[in-house]
């Protein structure tokens, strides 16, 4: 049990190029924005 | 372990807030929150350049020989299970073919607004042009437009936008139908939105969205004061009254939207500038008066704007982006919580790695059309000739422009390959950096440090909710 370390998330970017790219995903700057790119705050719809 | 040759300013960002010592390893999306000696250890690795024993002696001396060995134990622990200390995966290659797929599009329908407002990249409406309406031929037409571009592609987006896109409402609710009837021939699906100032939106168009499931974006600045001085009608008059009172009818017949802006939603937009830098309190209002999801951005403003941000208000916004945070955290699980749209962050199921390469897809997946049918890469180029890139009719789509945007990724940005956030942003938003460097390959700065500071509050609020529950 990691005593000094708290992992909140784990995550693997590098394991979604596999997996990802199929582009059905909503366009960012469709969402809310308009002005800023939200990637970041878009969810996979898979 | 050896971290000689790590990029640590580029590979990780570690950094404190609300008494919380947080650490993101930018390329494989961990966070992790660490005690007092981890952090002071992975401060010293990067002051050594990456020196393993070094470090372990100089936290040795401080915390003890047992400390160093389970401080660094776990290091190495997150490192061997790839959750830290990770190498850039580097460019990938989308999945998906060259050829221009344009699955997206932003569609004028009016270039007229019933609102004058200050700082409209649109030019209050007419996006310097002539005041004009999108007619229903030019509309099927970029509907047939969308549905051949799109190719393999089974979902489409249509966002009806202005100026004032209910100031043609008649060809909206046509194109609605339109666009359903033609999707449904080649087995498709058209999610529309209508970005909205709400000045018309009454009990017909209310009716008519929601049997229509339409996504909706409303602006509304915020408190009275705040969005009267920016956005007046055409006479000076404030809007906020009637379109504060016609978004709260909206919204509170809208029940449960994703906050991740899925399936069926609605968002509340406000801009902020230099006259409300403690735009929190707008979040809040809006908050109060109903809004359960809001997205408060940034002016994107010239310089010689009386609204336009100043040498030294970034301290100031960052401070409200940090009290938006505390917030945001406080209303949890109470009535009067809310979504704030720049805090949503998924790291374990965000978008993926060539998503997040693409970024918003501006002039390859993603397009503008004016109301007489010509294209653009996104809605903030319209009007800029330079960059009309062809037009519905002729549906060609001008390939070298198209090359352009697509290859204008972090990869490809200098100061991107040695930014944390790199993942985050996709490199910015290419009109931003256009705007202010005639360059889409050089972004916006203070667009990249607002950025940045909101992404710390999202991981931040993401540390203290895993506290809270574990």
């Amino acid at each position: 049990m990691p005593k000094h370390i708290v992992t909140i998330t784990k995550a693997n970017l590098k394991d979604t190029v596999k997996t990802g790219g199929c582009g059905e995903c909503q366009t960012s700057c469709q969402s809310a924005c308009k002005t800023s790119c939200t990637v970041g705050n878009q969810v996979c719809v898979k | 372990m050896d971290l000689r040759n790590y990029d640590f300013g580029a590979n990780l960002h570690w950094f404190e807030q609300g008494g919380q010592r947080i650490v993101l390893d930018v390329n494989s999306g961990s966070l992790h929150s660490f005690d007092r000696p981890a952090w002071e250890a992975l401060q010293r690795l990067s002051d050594c350049g990456g020196g393993w024993e070094q470090a372990k002696q100089w936290i040795a001396a401080k915390y003890g020989a047992v400390e160093a060995e389970e401080v660094f134990l776990e290091l190495q622990q997150l490192a061997e299970a790839e959750s830290l200390f990770t190498e850039d995966p580097g460019f990938v290659a989308p999945a998906y073919p060259q050829d221009t797929v344009i699955k997206a599009i932003c569609l004028h329908v009016a270039h007229d607004c019933n609102l004058r407002c200050e700082y409209c990249f649109a030019g209050t409406g007419d996006f310097g042009g002539e005041r004009s309406l999108m007619s229903s031929e030019v509309g099927r037409q970029a509907i047939r437009f969308i549905l051949e571009k799109s190719r393999h592609r089974r979902h489409c987006e249509v966002d009806f936008f202005g100026g004032e896109p209910l100031v043609n409402f008649g060809v909206v609710k046509e194109l609605v139908e339109f666009g359903r009837q033609e999707a449904a021939k080649v087995g498709k699906t058209i999610k529309f939105t209508l970005t909205t100032n709400a000045v018309l939106l009454n009990q017909q168009v209310r009716d008519f969205l929601e049997a229509n499931d339409i996504s909706v974006v409303l602006s509304l600045d915020g408190r009275p004061e705040v969005n009267d001085r920016m956005r007046p009608y055409a006479d000076g008059s404030g809007s906020y009254k009637e379109v504060s009172g016609n978004i709260k009818e909206f919204v509170s017949a809208r029940q449960n939207p994703s906050p991740y802006a899925v399936g069926t939603y609605y968002y509340v937009r406000g801009t902020y500038t230099h006259n409300n830098l403690d735009f929190d309190q707008d979040v809040l209002h809006m908050a109060d008066i109903g809004c359960k999801q809001v997205s408060v951005e940034p002016v994107v403003a010239a310089p010689q704007d009386p609204y336009a941000f100043q040498e030294g208000d970034l301290p100031i916004l960052a401070d409200s982006y940090e009290r938006l945070a505390d917030a945001y955290l406080a209303r949890r699980r109470t009535p009067q919580e809310f979504d704030f749209f720049h805090f949503n962050l998924e790291l374990g199921k965000g978008p993926c790695l060539p998503k997040r390469l693409s970024g918003c897809g501006a002039g390859y997946e993603y397009l503008a059309i004016s109301p007489d049918g010509d294209l653009y890469p996104c809605h903030q180029f319209v009007g800029k000739e330079e960059f009309k890139v062809g037009d519905v009719f002729s549906g060609k789509v001008d390939t070298a422009m198209a090359e352009k945007f697509r290859s204008a990724h972090v990869y490809n940005k200098p100061e991107c390959l040695k930014c944390w956030a790199r993942f985050f942003c996709s490199g910015g938003c290419h009109a931003a950096a256009y705007n202010f460097n005639a360059d889409i390959l050089t972004p916006y700065q203070m667009g990249c440090q607002l950025q940045r500071k909101r992404l710390e509050c999202a991981m931040y609020i993401k540390v203290k909710e895993a506290a809270a529950v574990g």
